[in-house]
């Protein structure tokens, strides 16, 4: 620390923790004390209580021992002369900050107003995080950045985000320099922000930062498994998120009415040593005093004086971020924070497929004398030839060769064309194989973006990411309506053959399952093992991906585990399984049963898409998945029963699944199948019918579909029970559960 | 000999004016002593008299040309230097393991009642040591844990079956050199005792197996009584936290009762410190005309209450003398060790008490108040009543206090680095492990021991702390060095800016310390062993204390006890350089093995070179050679001193 930044930083602890006593007076004087405070849609309570004190707080009494216990952190200010050692005390002033910021932010919630509203977002739920925490996770996002300031301009403003979203890192705004956000800025521009695009503004006041920090804390509890409560819990939690969160703050620009040596506010400084305490470290435009020696970071804690053109790679410098910067040869960025951009109708250029065209998009392996590598075809009219506003076929045809690859990876390479091109910007796109929609914005149209530049993203994606299985690529776009047709029929039916082979597919089948580790840098107690029945529970992995991503890299995050002796078919246990899981989760787990929810059930890293969970009261079991926020049947939100089984524990009872595994045979076999579903979220329900009416056909329970509640029909277990008698719900009659 | 030329030159302001000031007055101090023992015996220097039997003494003539000659039994020159070298060894040891054990039973008296004198400061380091010590500590009084501790403490000195339990604290490939040497401490007495048998007439000559054995009984002070001594002090009078103070002779006050402690135990001192502060006291001072009541320490005894306290201090061991003659002294109260007997003497020119308190050290025609643990707090009112009523005999005439103080900051431990590097939810050594890793610092010094007429006063101590922090070497201090470098400033945090290199000011901007690092008395040189252990558990530095770039320095040793700790760094695997030699320089077998074979054995290996400058070069040689092997980066920033190579 310099003394400057200790000083600036204890000084605004001192002025956060006032303020917080202050509102907290006020709101119990408005509210009492026993009035409830709560961030929405979390397990976790107040996550940063949780994480430094073990707390557990619920209404607004208990927040006076959450800043009694801030103040208690309080450290002097340093003396002018003969200084006592600042590090440490500027560190404990950094927690009582987030204590205060917390509580402050919470506040808002409990007494109103909101703080989400406008373009702002407040608090993220827990549904989010583990959507998006998977890709923190998976390595997809190679940390965050969290701004506080703004640029000078709008254009630098909108060129550091591009620049932050190209590189796939995530972005959260908060707080203000002179009264404008670079969030402001961003919106000014017509810039999209929300958790679709990775830019997420907080909020305007600098106490918002503390949800970037919340949001670090629940990864290490949802991700890495760390239950909070002591000393040692928020340390290993703190510990977690410095060797693998890569997040880092940006300190942009100076505040008014600042010392000369100092530039930026006392509860920036403040802020910004809460954020030290998680090993993130502080990178700054402005010529703030900077702290080079290393240690509570991992590299240097705060840089300054950074151009912003090159202050990208200088952050990814001093938090040790590994970016793959992907250049491909269109007009437009690129990155992952482009994927769930959407396109507007009035933003919109031209359109193919949905609902008004006929469009897909099939991948194909070839002998290698077939493809010419690197050719990219337009048959039909090139964007100039098209009107705005208009909709258009396309046909997306992809030829492959390479001696390693396998007819059975084409649907696992064709499944990412979606992500590969959404990832371009003001490019949308969605669904795939013979129901994609694809549009490209005016803004992407402007700047030259050709239909052509759709090969060229797949050309150098698919080299990419496929190297090692895939040596020749070539794409075929057709926009002609006519030319479009027969391919079109002949996509269809090799769909109609894929899934024929892959369907038929069993457990049986196969001698080797393939595990996955991928979760590990987050979770690392946690192993998947995925099974030709059952997919990963994070819905992106199935045994077909899994063998292509082993094919891929040998030493990769998948690889083949024998199953070896069965030693119980009915749960699905096998011998080397058991040994692998053993190993593999650094001797956690001794055993697990692929088919059972409720004995050694497999773990969850955190990321699961649903979570299946059992309903004594009604013999069966609920799935619920993490876009549903509503109460379930067994009273508990889905958040709070994610924080059941994260984090690579056993939890029987529990399990997290992925959707698919909704309709597979072995889906809770141990228990009695698909027919002991008693309760899903309508969505969910909607989503997952067509499947799931073939396999019911199968079996002749066609009936069941209708059987099973949802949360129109019930938000509490007497409720549940009243239907599923009215209904006569099978899993009435079933043996008992427990 | 030329040592009797050795000046004042390099001294503090303070000490200087003293100097000539009781020379102006003709009244004889330490220097005119030392001059008056000139010519010293050549042969006690060079270690080859022997004089442990009645057949002696024996010398051994160095003459050139000639056969080395053998004692009257046969004892070699090697031999007697060995064992010459080894008993001073055990005095040492035993010194410090004797304050350690007092400690150990003040903690049971401690235990024993909650209303003793004492009680128990710092729970946490109690319940951390009963770890250590095996024993139980879930859902039990801190007096029912102390209890325990106290008897496996006590347990170590007396042990006569297996091995001292402190050690194991060391890190485990050191416990390992110790074990296939043979020389893992069993208990502390025992050590001493046969030490003592085996240097007697006609026992052990085999001066390597002596010495080995003197390794064996050192480690018992370092990682035994010392260690016990200050771990639990900490428990009895808290761990210190780091804190600021005063230092020289110009803390004593002219408008108070001056009360100087002088020694190396806390318990007494810590009572006095308190108490001092007690209304009724100051009450009966302003009605004998003072404003206040000063306290102030002199060697350990001051380190032990300045770490704890921030009671301010006089001076080190040279200064004793110096401060009696302030005439503002009214009463200079000892414990233990390092007691000039000349005080006396001295304070019959003044109006000074001078009071004993200790049976271990009397002296003749002194007053004697016998301090005892189990009545600590009555000892200290009589002796506080007494100095008080003592302010009426002051001579104003007399009185001279040198306008010289200085500021610093003390109080740093082996626990307090982890909280003032990382705070209360991420304490840690990594700063300090990453700062010498990614060549910020160039390793770090530890720099101790007594004064010494021997040398000019100061200039070896403040000589070779310059030359290491110019050349980035972080440097941590304990006893009368310690005092030395917060007289010339060097324990105020600023110093970094004037004293350091580049990546050591960085350090010390980022942690918002001092350049030189205060970590207590001499038994306190502990916490040293400590800081080692940890750096080593912090990782990325060796698996062993003899892998660290570190190195360690008593440029103007005196006591025994040096010797003693001395020992103790090199068997811990420390580079351990002193200005004099040892007195075995005429054993050149002995030399050989001390300053170059044993290194193979314990990692650690000894050093003499006067030269401050030189010293220090050859400190940051050996720091940089150790930096080779661990394939550290290459420095920072450029380095004032080149080691070739």
């Amino acid at each position: 620390m310099s003394k400057i930044i200790a000083g600036a930083a204890i000084r605004g602890a001192h002025k956060l923790v006032k303020r917080a006593e202050t509102a907290l007076a006020e709101a119990i004087a408005q509210k009492g004390e026993d009035a409830a405070v709560e961030y929405p849609n979390t397990a976790y309570y107040l996550p940063i209580m949780l994480l430094f004190l073990g707390q557990r707080v619920k209404k607004l009494g208990d927040l006076e021992e959450s800043l009694a216990e801030a103040r208690k952190l309080l450290p002097e200010v340093p003396s002018d002369e003969v200084w006592l050692p600042y590090l440490g005390d500027t560190l404990d002033a950094g927690v009582a900050t987030l204590i205060a910021e917390e509580t402050i932010e919470a506040l808002k919630y409990a007494v109103g107003p909101g703080p989400a509203g406008g373009l702002w977002l407040g608090f993220t739920d827990d549904a989010t995080l583990r959507l998006q925490g998977i890709k923190l996770v998976d390595g997809r996002m190679p940390g965050f950045a969290a701004i506080v300031g703004r640029t000078g301009t709008n254009r630098e403003a909108v060129d550091l985000v591009r620049g932050l979203q190209e590189r796939n890192i995530l972005v959260f705004m908060a707080g203000h320099s002179g009264g404008r956000a670079i969030a402001e800025q961003l919106a000014e521009e017509g810039i999209q922000m929300d958790w679709n695009t990775f830019l997420v503004p907080y909020g305007k006041e600098i106490t918002a930062a503390v949800h970037s920090l919340n949001f670090a804390a629940r990864s290490a509890m949802t991700f890495g498994g760390i239950e909070p409560g002591d000393m040692q819990a928020a340390r290993r939690i703190l510990l977690y998120n410095k060797n693998r969160v890569r997040a880092f703050v940006l300190a942009l620009d100076s505040d008014p009415d600042t010392p000369k040596d100092q530039l930026i506010s006392d509860e920036k400084y403040a802020t910004a040593a809460g954020a030290i305490n998680f090993g993130f470290p502080v990178i700054s435009d402005v010529d703030i005093p900077q702290i080079l020696p290393t240690g509570i970071c991992t590299y240097e804690h705060v840089v300054a004086n950074v151009p912003l053109a090159e202050i990208i790679t200088r952050s990814a410098e001093v938090r040790g971020l590994t970016i793959k910067i992907e250049k491909i040869p269109i007009p437009v960025p690129y990155g992952a924070g482009f994927e769930g951009e959407r396109v507007r109708r009035e933003d919109m250029f031209v359109e193919f497929g949905g609902k008004y065209t006929d469009a897909f998009e099939l991948l194909r392996m070839k002998h290698p004398a077939e493809v010419e590598d690197g050719k990219i075809e337009v048959v039909g009219p090139e964007i100039d030839a098209m009107e705005q506003g208009k909709a258009y076929p396309l046909a997306i045809l992809v030829d492959v060769a390479g001696r390693q690859f396998q007819e059975d990876f084409e649907s696992v390479v064709e499944r990412r064309i979606h992500e590969f091109i959404s990832c371009a910007n003001g490019i949308f796109h969605m669904g795939q194989r013979a129901i994609i929609w694809l549009r490209i914005s005016k803004d992407a149209q402007r700047k030259g973006f050709k239909i052509r530049h759709f090969g060229e993203i797949l050309v150098a994606k698919i080299h990419n990411e496929f190297s090692t299985i895939i040596d020749r690529v070539q794409v075929k776009l057709i926009t002609d309506a006519e030319a479009v047709k027969k391919p079109m029929e002949e996509a269809r039916a090799v769909y109609s053959q894929r899934d024929d082979r892959i369907a038929g597919m069993t457990d049986e089948d196969v001698e080797d399952f393939y595990s996955c580790v991928l979760c590990q840098s987050y979770a690392p107690n946690h192993v998947c093992i995925v099974t030709p029945e059952r997919l990963g529970l994070c819905g992106a992995y199935t045994w077909l991906d899994c063998k292509a991503s082993h094919q891929i890299n040998a030493h990769g995050p998948n690889e083949p585990v024998k199953k070896g002796e069965c030693l119980d078919p009915v749960r699905g246990q096998w011998k080397n399984i058991n040994d692998y899981i053993n190993v593999k989760s650094n001797g956690n787990l001794e055993r697990f049963n692929a088919y059972s929810i409720l004995e050694e059930p497999m773990t969850s890293c955190g990321c699961f898409e649903c979570i299946c969970a059992i309903v004594p009261e009604a013999n069966g079991v609920l799935i619920v998945d993490r876009d549903y926020t509503g109460m379930t049947p067994v009273g508990m939100k889905f958040s709070t029963l994610a924080g059941q089984i994260g984090g690579g524990t056993q939890t029987p009872g529990f399990v997290g699944i992925g959707k698919l595994y909704i309709s597979s045979p072995k889906f809770i076999s141990a228990e009695g199948g698909i027919e002991r579903v008693v309760w899903m979220p309508k969505a969910l329900k909607e989503e997952v019918a067509g499947r799931l009416q073939e396999r019911l056909k199968k079996i002749g329970r066609e009936d069941l579909l209708d059987k099973i509640a949802t949360e129109e029909d019930a938000e509490t277990p007497d409720q549940l029970l009243e239907y599923l008698r009215k209904a006569g719900h099978p899993a009435l009659r079933m043996d008992p559960l427990l | 000999m030329a040592a009797a030329t050795a000046t004042l030159e390099y001294a503090d302001r303070a000490s200087r004016e003293m100097r000539e000031r009781a020379a102006a007055r003709n009244i004889p101090t330490i220097w005119d002593r030392y001059e008056d023992v000139q010519p010293q015996c050549r042969f006690g220097k060079l270690g080859i008299c022997c004089r442990i039997c009645s057949m002696g003494p024996c010398r051994i003539s160095l003459k050139e040309g000639k056969p080395p000659l053998v004692g009257a039994c046969g004892a070699d020159a090697d031999t007697i230097a060995a064992r010459n070298v080894a008993r001073m060894i055990a005095a040492g040891t035993a010194a410090h393991s004797d304050h350690g054990r007092s400690i150990a039973h003040t903690l049971r008296l401690a235990a024993d009642t909650d209303q003793a004198d004492y009680q128990i400061k710092d729970e946490d380091k109690l319940r951390a040591l009963a770890r250590t010590y095996g024993i139980k500590t879930e859902g039990r009084e801190a007096r029912q844990i102390a209890r325990e501790v106290a008897s496996a403490a006590l347990d170590e000195f007396g042990r006569q079956e297996g091995e001292m339990v402190m050690p194991t604290t060391a890190p485990a490939a050191r416990q390992r050199v110790w074990k296939d040497l043979g020389i893992y401490p069993r208990s502390i007495d025992r050590e001493v005792v046969e030490l003592m048998h085996r240097t007697s007439m006609g026992v052990d000559a085999d001066y390597r197996n002596i010495l080995r054995h003197g390794m064996r009984t050192a480690l018992a002070d370092g990682w035994g009584g010392s260690m016990i001594a200050t771990e639990l002090s900490d428990i009895l009078f808290s761990t210190p936290r780091p804190l600021r103070s005063t230092a020289n002779l110009g803390v004593l006050n002219p408008r108070h009762v001056n009360i100087i402690v002088h020694g190396h135990e806390p318990t007494l001192s810590d009572v006095l410190a308190v108490m001092s502060r007690d209304a009724k006291l100051l009450e009966r001072a302003r009605e004998r005309g003072a404003e206040g009541i000063t306290v102030a320490g002199i060697c350990c005894t001051a380190n032990e209450i300045l770490m704890r306290h921030g009671i301010p201090i006089a001076g080190n061991f040279l200064q004793q003398e110096l401060a009696v003659l302030t005439g503002a002294i009214e009463m200079m109260v000892v414990d233990v060790q390092c007691l000039m007997p000349g005080l006396s003497e001295l304070a019959k020119c003044f109006h000074t008490m001078l009071i004993t308190t200790s049976p271990k050290a009397r002296m003749p025609g002194v007053q004697h108040i016998e301090f005892r643990e189990d009545k600590g707090r009555a000892v200290a009112r009589e002796i506080l009543e007494t100095a008080v009523d003592n302010f009426a005999h002051r001579a104003a005439e007399k009185v001279y206090i040198p306008d010289a103080k200085e500021r610093l900051v003390a109080g740093f431990t082996s626990e307090s680095v982890f909280r003032f590097l990382g705070g209360r939810y991420r304490a840690t050594y990594r700063p300090l492990n990453d700062g010498i890793m990614t060549g910020r610092l160039r390793g770090a010094a530890g720099v101790i021991g007594c004064s010494n007429p021997n040398v000019d006063y100061e200039k070896g101590h403040i000589g070779l702390v310059k030359e290491l922090l110019k050349n980035d070497v972080l440097v941590v201090t304990t006893g009368c060095d310690a005092i030395a470098c917060a007289k010339h400033g060097l324990m105020r945090p600023e110093a970094a800016f004037a004293h350091a290199g580049q990546g050591l000011q960085e350090i010390c901007r980022a942690v918002g310390i001092p350049p030189v690092l205060h970590l207590g008395s001499c038994v306190d040189n502990s916490r040293i062993l400590r800081v080692l252990s940890n750096v080593v558990a912090e990782g990325g530095l060796g698996e062993d204390i003899s892998d660290l770039p570190v190195a360690g320095a008593a440029p103007e040793w005196m006591s025994e006890k040096a010797v003693a700790i001395g020992f103790y760094f090199v068997a811990s695997g420390v580079y351990t350089l002193i200005g004099q030699p040892l007195p075995m320089m005429g054993s050149e077998n002995v030399r050989r093995y001390l300053t170059e074979e044993i290194e193979q054995e314990v990692g650690g290996k000894w050093a003499f070179e006067l030269d401050p400058v030189e010293a220090a070069h050859r400190m940051i040689r050996h720091i940089d050679g150790k930096r080779q092997a661990l394939k550290l980066k290459p420095m920072m920033y450029a380095q004032a001193f080149k080691s070739e190579g």
